[in-house]
């Protein structure tokens, strides 16, 4: 249940990703390893650049159909017969929005070609959803289980909960209709179950922080590897908590599934204190926790005063998108500089007074040749004040730091 | 000249002059407030057109030992790479529709379908042309190095060849454009880093090779009967593309009235006397939809180079807003059909192979007789007249 990561940082993710020997040769293979380094921003011209020697057969097959496609990718043509056939941008459609409570829903996603179906249990993925023209990228945990046996040709699942003020999460729970055309990242994260699972875990979830557990969850059901399991999970109340039934029968099926189920209507708050009594032996086991950022710093110091920090797995939430700001901390990425910048310094000027070879022209704001991509953070263009979320590129001789941000230079 | 000495300007005052650009500034916050999905759409939409154009076309050469199919097929090749050239890839290459976040739309990503690769462009024409518009050694547009566009540029004996090089310019216009961020004065006058020069010819020389191969080798020999024919008409809808794309590009800044500037223009030049050279210094062309659609746009010239990052299918609604200005402001606003632009395009070519005529005698500045008074300087945006710096 992240926000907010970058396609861009996502693309050269999908190059790594494509680098580690797979069984899915997909044509994608090809763009992806072109892509292995670059920023997306290059990616397209290195790929149609490509002279390297093609690896697999279907990669020789497209090497050959890019040569009379030139400069455009043979997928630049194909997905206007099918959205779901490019690999240049990971596509997916919407074929079902499924309520999960009155403000939750699952939205099921047949992914395109080059998508991975071999996520891992707990991984989130990208989605990129056009609003009125512009692309709005996002993270969501992954909440269906890796299917082996669909190769690839399944579905995937997320879960969304609208929150108060997120137009994105609004937008994907209450209007996308089943047939948009979404775009998609690789699956990535850390936050994942090993195979084969520990002999005994502890879940421990609040509200939406379910959906990488659900995951896991499901995938212990399908592989019938269900070992000794408590999972305690914390809603608002009955109604909000999502997945409750399919929890409940889950637990009635596997007897070493133990559900504890705490709705802070009824019982109140669920605090560390209460964990002792709902599983006295937490410390024998590997624990998972996903729920909202003062429940994290919550279980990370009650692991870490036990000395067991080896134990926990965390998946953080990050915080709603960055309020605004006068100027702030900008970190250039890849040479490793920083300043601190007031609200009227452009990214472009202070990023020369670090000494950094920054690209520049008319300085003005009408060329685009500075633009760098923006990897966390904001920025406002000084002219009129239209404020730059991260995952794009921003022109830097027109745009001043809006908080803290980090530019990929 | 500097905008100063330009006599459609000299009845404003400092005061009109950056009211002017803050009317400016208004027109591009207003559009910038409202595009959204409508302009995302017609982009799309254009990509979606030329594409299955190309498609169509290639597949209809395969039959171009058949007149019919190599005519049909060579025009809508010709139509396809014209409106990926002009109305895609430059006004993509811009930046106009960088705002859609979109990877596959962006100015960063695009690589068009010609044989000057488009970082190249990018930095010849984004960053080059666009902000030393028509100012004369900075812009090398003015001319492209080889053609004498204004009196102001020194006549050589080289230039009676000028009418030659215009033809051989319109037919291989590609191949100019590829070669034009070597910058050709640079390396006539020895100013050029070989180092770069390696750089960039590789570069070119990269993007020629797939460029090449597609229509001249592949594409024919995939027609396998056909290649002779194929062969053809891929050249021919090349050469269209050519001589249309030239056409268009030479009614921007060389038609009458649209003026030249020297390097003192460019300094202490304020943002709303930048938005002047641009409106003073280009030129517009009236005629359907569909003309402007498949120029690029460029029939509103004025508006592009006021606005380059704003969505092309923009450009009518701007030009309203703009002419009123102009008006307001007592200011030209150069347009005409494009055959009438494009004819003053060629007297002048063809008057400035041959020097100069002998100046007339200049139109003398009436006697004066002391110091303009301290409110004549501050109104007098030009040099200060001889006399009253000797006084």
């Amino acid at each position: 249940m992240r926000t907010l990561i970058t396609p861009l940082a996502t693309l050269r993710d999908r190059g790594r990703a494509m680098s580690v020997p797979q069984k899915l040769a997909t044509a994608a293979a090809g763009a992806a390893a072109a892509a292995l380094g670059a920023t997306a921003l290059e990616v397209r011209r290195r790929v149609a650049d490509s002279d390297a020697s093609p690896g697999s057969g279907i990669d020789l097959v497209r090497s050959v159909v890019a040569r009379m496609t030139t400069p455009l990718l043979p997928d630049d043509y194909l997905h206007m017969i099918n959205p779901l056939w490019s690999a240049r941008e990971l596509r997916g459609k919407v074929v079902e929005v499924r309520p999960e409570t009155h403000d939750a829903a699952t939205l099921v996603i047949t992914p395109g070609w080059g998508f991975q179906a071999s996520y891992q249990p707990g991984q989130y993925v990208g989605i990129g959803v056009s609003l009125d023209g512009k692309w709005h990228w996002r993270s969501y945990s992954i909440s269906s289980a890796p299917d082996r046996a669909a190769r690839g040709r399944g579905t995937i699942t997320i879960t969304v909960k609208a929150m108060p003020e997120g137009f994105m999460s609004e937008h994907l729970v209450r209007g996308l209709a089943p047939g948009t055309i979404v775009r998609l990242a690789l699956p990535q994260g850390d936050f994942v179950l090993p195979d084969p699972p520990p002999a005994k875990l502890l879940f421990w979830t609040g509200g939406s922080g379910i959906t990488p557990v659900m995951s896991m969850l499901r995938t212990l059901h399908r592989r019938g590897t269900m070992p000794d399991v408590v999972h305690i999970h914390a809603a608002p109340n009955r109604g909000q908590a999502i997945f409750r039934d399919e929890r409940v029968a889950l637990a009635g099926t596997h007897p070493t599934l133990r559900l504890v189920e705490n709705f802070d209507d009824e019982h109140g708050i669920l605090d560390v204190s209460k964990l002792e009594a709902a599983c006295p032996d937490w410390r024998d086991r590997q624990t998972w926790v996903c729920g909202p950022a003062p429940m994290l710093e919550a279980a990370e110091r009650h692991w870490e005063s036990a000395g067991l920090g080896q134990a926990l797995h965390l998946e953080r939430f990050s915080a709603a998108l960055t309020a605004s700001a006068e100027g702030g901390h900008v970190v250039f990425a890849k040479s490793g500089r920083e300043a601190d910048l007031d609200g009227a310094t452009t990214i472009l000027e202070a990023g020369e007074a670090a000494g950094i070879t920054m690209p520049f022209g008319c300085r003005m704001g009408i060329c685009h040749t500075c633009v760098i991509p923006l990897k966390k953070g904001m920025v406002k263009d000084l002219r009129n004040g239209a404020e730059y979320q991260e995952n794009q590129g921003v022109q830097t001789c027109v745009t001043a730091a809006a908080g803290d941000c980090v530019l990929e230079i | 000249m500097a905008i100063s000495d330009v006599a459609s300007f000299a009845h404003l005052s400092a005061a009109d002059v950056e009211a002017l650009g803050g009317e400016f500034d208004a027109i591009r916050r207003d559009i910038e407030a409202v595009r959204g999905e409508k302009d995302a759409a017609y982009i799309r939409r254009m990509i979606y057109i030329q594409r299955r154009l190309v498609v169509a076309a290639r597949i209809t050469l395969f039959a171009s030992m058949f007149p019919p199919a190599w005519v049909a097929g060579t025009a809508m090749l010709a139509a396809g790479k014209i409106l990926e050239n002009m109305e895609i890839g430059h006004n993509v290459m811009h930046g106009q529709f960088d705002w859609m976040n979109d990877p596959e739309i962006h100015s960063g990503t695009w690589e068009w379908d010609t044989t000057c690769p488009a970082e190249q462009w990018k930095h010849s024409h984004n960053f080059l042309h666009h902000t030393f518009t028509n100012v004369i050694g900075k812009d090398n547009d003015v001319g492209y190095g080889i053609l004498r566009v204004t009196s102001d540029q020194k006549w050589h004996p080289v230039n009676l060849g000028q009418p030659v090089y215009n033809a051989l310019l319109a037919l291989l216009f590609e191949w100019g454009v590829a070669l034009h961020d070597l910058d050709i004065e640079a390396i006539r006058k020895g100013n050029k880093d070989p180092k770069e020069m390696k750089r960039q010819l590789k570069s070119i020389g990269r993007k020629v090779r797939r460029q090449v191969g597609k229509d001249y080798v592949i594409f024919p020999l995939l027609a396998g009967p056909a290649f002779a024919t194929t062969l053809s008409a891929n050249f021919t809808a090349n050469i269209a593309r050519n001589l249309w794309s030239y056409l268009i590009i030479f009614c921007g800044h060389f038609p009458d009235g649209a003026e030249k500037f020297d390097e003192e223009q460019l300094e202490h030049e304020t943002k709303a006397e930048w938005y002047l050279r641009q409106l003073l210094g280009s030129a517009n062309f009236e005629g359907s939809r569909l003309l402007h659609v498949m120029a690029g746009s460029l029939g509103y010239q004025i508006e592009h180079h006021l606005f380059p990052d704003l969505p092309c299918n923009r450009y009518p609604e701007m030009s309203v807003r703009v002419k009123a200005l102009c008006e307001k402001y007592n200011l030209p606003y150069t347009t005409g059909p494009l055959h009438r632009q494009y004819g003053q395009v060629l007297r002048t070519l063809m008057k400035l192979s041959l020097p100069n005529k002998p100046a007339a005698p200049a139109p003398q500045r009436p006697a004066r007789v002391g110091r303009p008074s301290p409110e004549e300087l501050r109104q007098h945006r030009g040099p200060i007249p001889p006399q009253a710096a000797v006084a």
